[in-house]
């Protein structure tokens, strides 16, 4: 279908863009990339007044690879991050979970940005800001405050951004050398979103034992999660097939996943379940 | 309101409403018809087109957010007269029956092979698959698509001397 009629505008300044947005009292949408807000408009299932388009925004772009973590700017694409050798060693899970992402033409001009906005539940960006514990950094009109991962999603396609809010960039803490880690999804075809997905990443002690561990699920939820429970099964165990078997068995437990036209909810509960076993064996190889 | 780009080499000034897509602006705005459009919201890949160098699906793009481009279509992947190596390619391997994903399969088999010529097989299966096409199926277009490396490559060692 075509988009409903809406006004387009194409600031050249942050400070514009918000005052725009906090003028049309969420009436008006911020657009990048499009690649997720085209299809929405183009179903109708949202019709702004108007687009606020941030392609000419300055200092959006860039990955920056520093001691405290990495910083990936909104406007930063898949295909850069794809294409960013550094990452395959500064955070090899990030760049493993984004080669998932939709595909090839898509890649080229989605956004970190757009992803984390949209906040669909089974969207690789945002499933690695929660399970890694990401800052958001974010942008309104009264200046800037930081956003919690754990506390940005709040449901489908749902965050904790006000209408006048942008997101700036996304902060990751620092991989250390050495962390094991898997991320496995499951989509009918290569690139489509995942039924289920699983980021899960530990750090061995001394004695080999798994230490800070994180499991966090994409697909089999409303939003994206970490799975405390399975979690603390995990801490402090030697990871082996015991250990892995109990751990894919409280995620399966603990998910609660939608049950829709591409796949039931028991179907997602194993899958989950099954992703969790496979990153966790990978992690341990 | 007006836009700006260059199509094919040439710069076009044309008149859009802000939610005309890119594809509608190229085959109502310019009649340039050989993009197609079939699924309208980003799943089907036949109306992807070349913006700046990068292959996107000219559905996903507004053509106001195209001010400024430079932008390849189909048409400007030859010149009238021989068959382009990819054309060639897909002719030899029959990679096509009713045609209507070709010129998303020519465009990203394009951008691909400018970006990287070396593409293996899983390469070109993997970038392919953002492309739906649903009557010759996939292996002789990725047959054609692998045959047509050797131009690019060349090119790709020619502008390197």
């Amino acid at each position: 279908m075509k988009p409903a009629p809406f006004d387009y505008t194409c600031p050249a300044t942050l400070a514009e863009a918000i005052a725009l947005l906090a003028a049309h009292r969420g009436e008006a949408k911020p657009i990048a990339g499009g690649q997720s807000l085209m299809p929405v408009l183009a179903f109708r299932l949202a019709a702004p007044k108007i687009l606020v388009d941030l392609g000419r925004l300055p200092d959006l772009g860039g990955i920056l690879i520093e001691e405290d973590g990495v910083r990936l700017g909104a406007r930063v694409r898949w295909r850069d991050i794809e294409r960013d050798d550094r990452l395959r060693r500064a955070h090899p899970l990030l760049a493993a979970a984004i080669s998932h992402v939709a595909h090839y033409q898509i890649r080229n001009r989605g956004t970190v940005g757009g992803s984390l906005a949209h906040a669909d539940p089974a969207a690789e960006m945002p499933g690695i800001a929660v399970a890694c514990d990401a800052e958001f950094q974010v942008a309104g009109p009264s200046g800037e405050r930081t956003v919690k991962a754990a506390d940005f999603f709040t449901g489908p396609l749902s965050t904790v951004l006000a209408a006048d809010e942008l997101i700036i960039a996304l902060r990751l803490p620092p991989w250390p050398s050495g962390r094991r880690w898997g991320f496995e999804e499951f989509a009918r075809r290569r690139g489509d979103f995942a039924l289920a997905g699983a980021a899960c990443f530990y750090d061995l002690d001394g004695a080999g034992h798994a230490r800070s561990v994180h499991i966090g699920i994409i697909g089999a939820c409303t939003r994206p999660h970490r799975v405390a429970k399975a979690e603390a099964l995990l801490e402090g165990r030697v990871v082996d097939e015991a250990a892995i078997a109990a751990t894919a068995a409280a995620v399966s437990e603990a998910v609660d996943p939608p049950d829709d036209l591409h796949a039931s909810a028991a179907y997602r509960r194993a899958l989950a379940g099954t992703l969790v076993e496979r990153a966790l064996r990978r992690a341990a190889a | 309101m007006p836009i700006r780009f260059e199509v094919n080499g040439k710069l076009v000034e044309v008149e859009v409403e802000p939610r005309t897509s890119l594809a509608d602006c190229l085959r109502h705005g310019l009649r340039l018809t050989g993009t197609h459009v079939g699924c309208e919201h980003g799943v089907c890949g036949a109306c992807t087109v070349i913006v700046d160098g990068v292959a996107v699906r000219s559905c996903l793009m507004l053509a106001v957010q195209a001010e400024g481009s430079q932008i390849r279509t189909v048409e400007g992947l030859s010149d009238d007269h021989a068959l382009s190596p990819l054309q060639a390619a897909f002719r030899k391997h029959h990679a096509l029956q009713c045609g209507f994903c070709t010129p998303g399969m020519i465009t990203t088999a394009h951008a691909l092979l400018s970006e990287e010529p070396d593409a293996d097989a899983a390469r070109v299966r993997d970038v392919l698959s953002g492309n739906l096409c649903r009557c010759t199926g996939y292996i002789p277009i990725v047959e054609a698509v692998l045959e047509a490396r050797a131009a690019y490559q060349a090119q790709d060692k020619g502008d390197r001397k």
